[in-house]
């Protein structure tokens, strides 16, 4: 993973709470799956999202994830250092009782894990969090 | 990948009506990503689940489009409100077209 | 757990450079009850015949691992690879072979395997060898099923040797090392002592001189075999006894014992024995 820059800075968007930046082509890609999935609309970070996952995950084959976006109709989890960064796209119906899932995720590598609502209002909220994936010493 | 797919669910079998349950489910399959390469360095190619669809009487509780990036054995935990005694119906959707389903009765009262 | 000092010179600087710098971490206290009904024993006091090697008590490997980790193994709900059990629990009712049985025929219940697990490997009555439970599986399949032999670690052995280990969860882990087992044990004893490999790296300098440290970033457990077959993230998938002794054999850089050798089933008695006492988890959660 060729990390650019830390901090934060504002490439975009999708960008401005990533910690650890992907490499360029994974950027473009980033940026395409939150467009498409906002249309192009504003993203916040807000307290409207929850993104709940290991600080350090074991293995990455199997990270467990959470999310929780009281009254979104969506939520998409993208993960930003991955060859492919779209996870997956949760999609809430009127028998939901709490718009929120847990799965379990591949992570290729430490990277930032970025999950988005789709609040019913067409507004966009999000959170990031920092994952350490650990790739093991003997037991590979 | 159609054969040997079995999928598991775990439904509270009574609810009262309008009480909120934990759903959990499983279905064993190796959601081959198309990113690893076999012995010889040919990439093997994607075949993954694509789409989990939870639906309770005919009405959806949760649509799920999966990616690469979904463990093998895919799992899901989520919650939905049970209004009436019912069904519900899990679904999901194989890269090859496979469909696998299965269903859960619930009783209110 | 006291400052672990390490013994041998090239093994030394390998293992040196393997570990991270002061990077320690104590296995966690916590409680596993499987399905909220079956209490596990992870930690018990060491056997005798560890001579206060691995200090007072032996303990699961299910105690390093991350708390995620751990949690998937508390339901066999989550544990995945409770997929694997029942599509055993479907191949023990399946009539294979030229006498038109299923392990089922005989067996009746998979249930009636409770006890099996905690004591293997074992002295075979009839041959006087010493026998895995695959060893075991085998002879049914070709001796009484008139059915083709499974291979070691393809899916329809492992599926079964983890259905038929899982039966006896909580069960605490007794082999026999005496009378007829002993020279087995001895063997295995002295292969595990033994430093293999370019690595020039025994099992115990890891698992009995370093287990609470990391190498890079595995963090070392006591390297127990109680949870075996165990599903691995790492391969999302079961792996038995003898294919890990052959991965961690092969990362010293050293021949591996073949699957089903002498050497592999002494040293998997050698190696059960030093965690008698612990509950069988089979079929465990690990990294």
């Amino acid at each position: 993973m060729n990390l650019t820059r830390r901090g934060t800075f504002a490439l975009g968007a999708g960008f401005a709470a990533l910690t650890l930046l992907p490499a360029t082509g994974a950027r473009a890609a980033v940026e395409d799956s939150i467009a498409a999935f906002t249309g192009g609309a504003e993203v916040a970070d807000g307290a409207g999202i929850t993104l709940t996952t290991p600080e350090i995950a074991e293995n990455g084959n199997t990270v467990p994830v959470s999310v929780a976006a009281p009254g979104a109709v969506s939520i998409m989890i993208l993960a930003t250092g991955n060859p492919n960064p779209d996870v997956g796209i949760f999609t809430f119906g009127p028998l939901a009782a709490s718009q929120a899932a847990s799965t379990r995720i591949r992570l290729a590598g430490t990277q930032d894990v970025v999950a988005i609502a789709k609040m019913a209002d067409g507004s966009f909220v999000r959170a990031v969090n920092t994952v350490k994936v650990t790739i093991g010493g003997c037991g590979g | 990948m159609a054969e040997d797919v079995k999928p598991r669910v775990r439904v509270p079998k009574t609810a009262a009506a309008g009480e909120t349950i934990v759903i959990k489910t499983l279905i064993n399959h190796v959601m081959e990503s198309g990113q690893r390469k076999d012995s010889s360095g040919n990439p093997i190619p994607r075949q993954i689940i694509n789409r989990f669809t939870c639906e309770f009487n005919g009405q959806m509780v949760l649509d799920v489009t999966l990616e690469p990036a979904i463990s093998t054995n895919p799992y899901f935990e989520f919650e939905a409100v049970v209004p009436e005694s019912g069904e519900f119906k899990f679904t999901w959707y194989d890269d090859d077209g496979s469909v696998y389903e299965t269903t859960e009765a619930i009783t209110v009262g | 757990m006291t400052t672990k000092t390490l013994k041998g010179g090239m093994a030394s600087a390998a293992l040196a450079l393997a570990l991270c710098g002061g990077a320690s971490a104590e296995p966690v206290d916590d409680t596993l009850i499987l399905n909220g009904e079956i209490e596990m024993i992870t930690r018990a006091p060491a056997p005798e015949h560890l001579e206060g090697r691995l200090g007072p008590d032996v303990i699961s490997g299910w105690l390093y691992r991350e708390d995620e980790t751990r949690d998937v193994q508390r339901d066999d709900f989550e544990n995945p690879a409770s997929l694997m059990l029942e599509a055993a629990a479907v191949a023990w009712d399946t009539v294979e072979g030229s006498e038109g049985k299923a392990c089922a025929s005989c067996h009746e219940s998979v249930d009636s395997m409770a006890g099996v697990r905690p004591a293997m490997p074992k002295i075979n009555a009839t041959t006087g060898e010493l026998w895995s439970m695959e060893q075991y599986i085998n002879d049914c399949r070709v001796n009484r099923m008139g059915a083709e032999a499974w291979e070691w670690d393809k899916d329809p052995m492992k599926n079964m040797t983890a259905l038929i280990s899982s039966v006896s969860r909580g069960m605490p882990v007794n082999v026999q090392i005496d009378g007829p087992a002993a020279p087995y044990w001895e063997q295995g004893k002295e292969i595990y002592y033994t430093r293999y490999g370019q690595l020039e790296l025994s099992c115990a300098n890891c698992h009995e001189d370093n287990n609470g440290n990391h190498i890079r970033a595995d963090h070392l457990s006591q390297g127990q075999t109680n949870g075996f077959p165990v599903y691995r993230f790492n391969t999302s998938g079961l792996v038995s006894i003898h294919n890990r002794f052959r991965g961690c054999i092969r990362d010293t850089r050293a021949e591996p014992f073949a699957v089903g050798s002498p050497e592999a089933t002494a040293l998997e008695l050698y190696v059960a024995s030093r965690g008698m006492g612990l509950s069988v988890e089979s079929p465990s959660v690990r990294q």
